[in-house]
């Protein structure tokens, strides 16, 4: 591969996958939380 | 089998409360899996490579922030906040809208009708890979021995090695979602999501062992500056994120529609566009590293090599699993994911349409999902299972891809920003309890960027499809199926809409909504208006 090439696949791999890491760290540091109306069905799963 | 039980709150309700996921990381996978298809795969490397390779990444990922992203949190919001599928939610958010639903669920009865062909078709080809029965010669073994594909009309000549997977590609569809979004849709992408992330990830890393990957990789990823010059290739752009994230096809709008009242919209919805251009990064890496190995082998170039869709799929990847080492163990690694990417998007795809009779008949979802699939699963084996099925999907793909999901989505940005003006309480909703909040700039990319794109894109379909006859049909089979077809559901979107609703319909007797709407109300500072019609327009 040339220098450009892997300069580029890099970057698309740090953007892509480095903003689902930002986005999944965002979610945890906002957890679930609770619904408290109406009221929900019972989990099933 | 109704999966929500909850007691009405008046207790004298007919119509059972909306089923929900159990968890947000349970509605996270299943909207990956509905996002992640056969596009991901088979058409983002070729589209990438085409338009600038390396460079295409800068339009891709402005695509991604300034449309795909954005228009992906207004179905959120429309599904969330008026918690109904397309045609209810529409008709919640603005009577006269709920036409914009069925059009919506009609492109996805026509989606479904022949994407379940291509699932039965890779599942006989993970099995043909084990034997690679295709030989030497995998053009004629798929166009001839297996599809046995006539001249270009509509055949009754039907093809039981076709037939038969696409019987079993439906009832497996039918036992999903006669499950419901828990027992169902939930659990079905919590199988098959794990199961296709290894599989992909292993077919991945073994094509960057085959020698010539490298080759590949460069011709992917070698930017062409100059193509960021040429509107078509920005267009392309925009015109893949918007099939990619599944946006307005109805499916985000009925997913997030089940999701419980206090969701971080945004929030999940950041790991669902992020996690999809992952995946399609992947692919990229893993098609272009095969396709270099197949150039090198054939001592030709990778430009002419690289294909997309069907010819990619059942044509060039053949030719390199009977030549590649460890071939076979490749060709179920491939084939295999593409049964699972396209049986969760398939399940999301029907899921819509269900949703929607589900709500205007008031009917529980055993009968729902039964009252469509059945008829829809016929119609996909009458027309699809011949020797001529080829030929009437590529027709009805691509009208529907250009004149229906682009141009609705065209339609559907112009009225809710425009005319019935509902993106600032629809930017309150996500931000009641979004991580990410959506204000003025949220509104100025889906009511202004959004519409622009898509039209642009919508004209520039027209122009190339009115010029000359598409792949050069005959003209009476791109009336039918092409253009018939496009203006056919629009017409019986507007049939149905003139419909009336079921008296047990959750339209009209859904006390969760009213009561989340209340308390919505009471947070945004919106005046609560009795019933359950959308009142709270702003300034």
């Amino acid at each position: 591969m040339t220098a450009t090439a892997i300069v580029m696949m890099i970057i698309a791999l740090l953007t892509v996958w480095g903003g689902l890491g930002l986005a999944l760290a965002n979610l945890s540091r906002n957890p679930e939380v609770e619904d408290d109306l109406p009221g929900e069905p019972a989990p099933e799963l | 089998m109704v999966m929500s039980t909850a007691p009405s709150h008046r207790g004298q309700s007919k119509a059972a409360a909306r089923e929900t996921f159990s968890s947000r990381k349970l509605f996270i996978l299943s909207a990956i899996g509905s996002a992640v298809g056969l596009g991901n795969i088979w058409r983002f490397p070729y589209v990438a490579f085409e338009n600038g390779g390396g460079a295409f990444l800068i339009p891709y990922l402005a695509a991604l922030l300034s449309a795909g992203i954005p228009l992906l949190f207004l179905d959120y919001a429309i599904g969330h906040k008026f918690r109904g599928s397309a045609p209810l939610a529409y008709r919640r958010m603005s009577r006269p809208a709920e036409f914009l639903g069925w059009w919506q669920v009609l492109m996805c009865f026509i989606i479904a009708i022949y994407y379940a062909v291509i699932i039965g078709w890779a599942g006989m080809y993970t099995w043909f890979s084990v034997r690679q029965s295709w030989g030497d010669d995998a053009e004629g073994f798929f166009f001839g021995t297996f599809l046995e594909l006539g001249d270009p009309g509509v055949s009754t000549t039907y093809v039981p090695q076709v037939l038969w997977p696409l019987i079993i590609v439906w009832l497996v569809a039918i036992v999903i979602l006669v499950g419901g979004v828990r027992k169902g849709i939930a659990r079905a992408n919590g199988i098959f999501m794990p199961l296709l992330v290894v599989m992909f990830v292993l077919l991945v890393v073994s094509s960057l062992f085959l020698p010539g990957a490298m080759e590949g990789l460069n011709a992917f990823f070698t930017p062409n500056w100059a193509a960021l010059a040429d509107p078509t290739v920005w267009a392309a752009a925009y015109g893949h994120i918007f099939f990619s994230l599944s946006i307005a096809f109805g499916i985000m709008i009925t997913y997030s529609s089940y999701l419980k009242r206090k969701t971080d919209l945004t929030g999940s919805g950041m790991v669902v566009a992020f996690a999809n251009s992952g995946f399609e990064i992947l692919a990229g890496i893993g098609v272009f590293a095969a396709l270099g190995f197949m150039a090198v082998a054939s001592g030709s170039s990778v430009e002419d090599s690289a294909s997309a869709g069907i010819g990619l799929a059942f044509v060039a990847f053949p030719t390199i699993i009977s030549e590649a080492p460890l071939g076979s163990v490749l060709g179920v690694l491939f084939f295999g994911s593409l049964v699972f990417a396209g049986l969760t998007s398939l399940t999301s795809i029907v899921e819509v349409i269900i949703s929607a009779v589900k709500d205007k008949m008031g009917w529980g979802r055993r009968t729902a999902a039964l009252a469509v699939t059945i008829p829809l699963a016929i119609i996909s084996i009458l027309l699809f299972s011949t020797s001529t099925g080829l030929y009437v999907l590529d027709i009805a793909d691509a009208f529907v891809n250009q004149f229906g999901i682009l141009f609705g989505a065209f339609i559907a940005t112009v009225l809710v920003a425009w005319v019935f003006r509902k993106l600032p309480i629809l930017s309150d909703h996500l931000n009641l309890f979004g991580s990410v909040k959506m204000r003025r700039t949220w509104m100025v990319l889906v009511g202004v960027v959004g519409p622009l794109v898509l039209g642009y894109i919508s004209i520039q379909a027209f122009n190339t499809f009115l010029s000359e006859p598409y792949e050069g049909y005959p003209a009476w089979m791109l009336n039918t199926f092409g253009w018939g077809m496009a203006a056919g559901i629009v017409i019986l979107a507007l049939i149905i809409t003139m419909l009336p609703w079921s008296r047990k319909s959750l339209l009209h007797d859904d006390p969760e909504y009213v009561a989340i709407k209340a308390h919505e109300d009471t947070l945004t500072g919106s005046v609560p208006v009795a019933g359950t019609e959308q009142k709270e327009d702003r300034p």
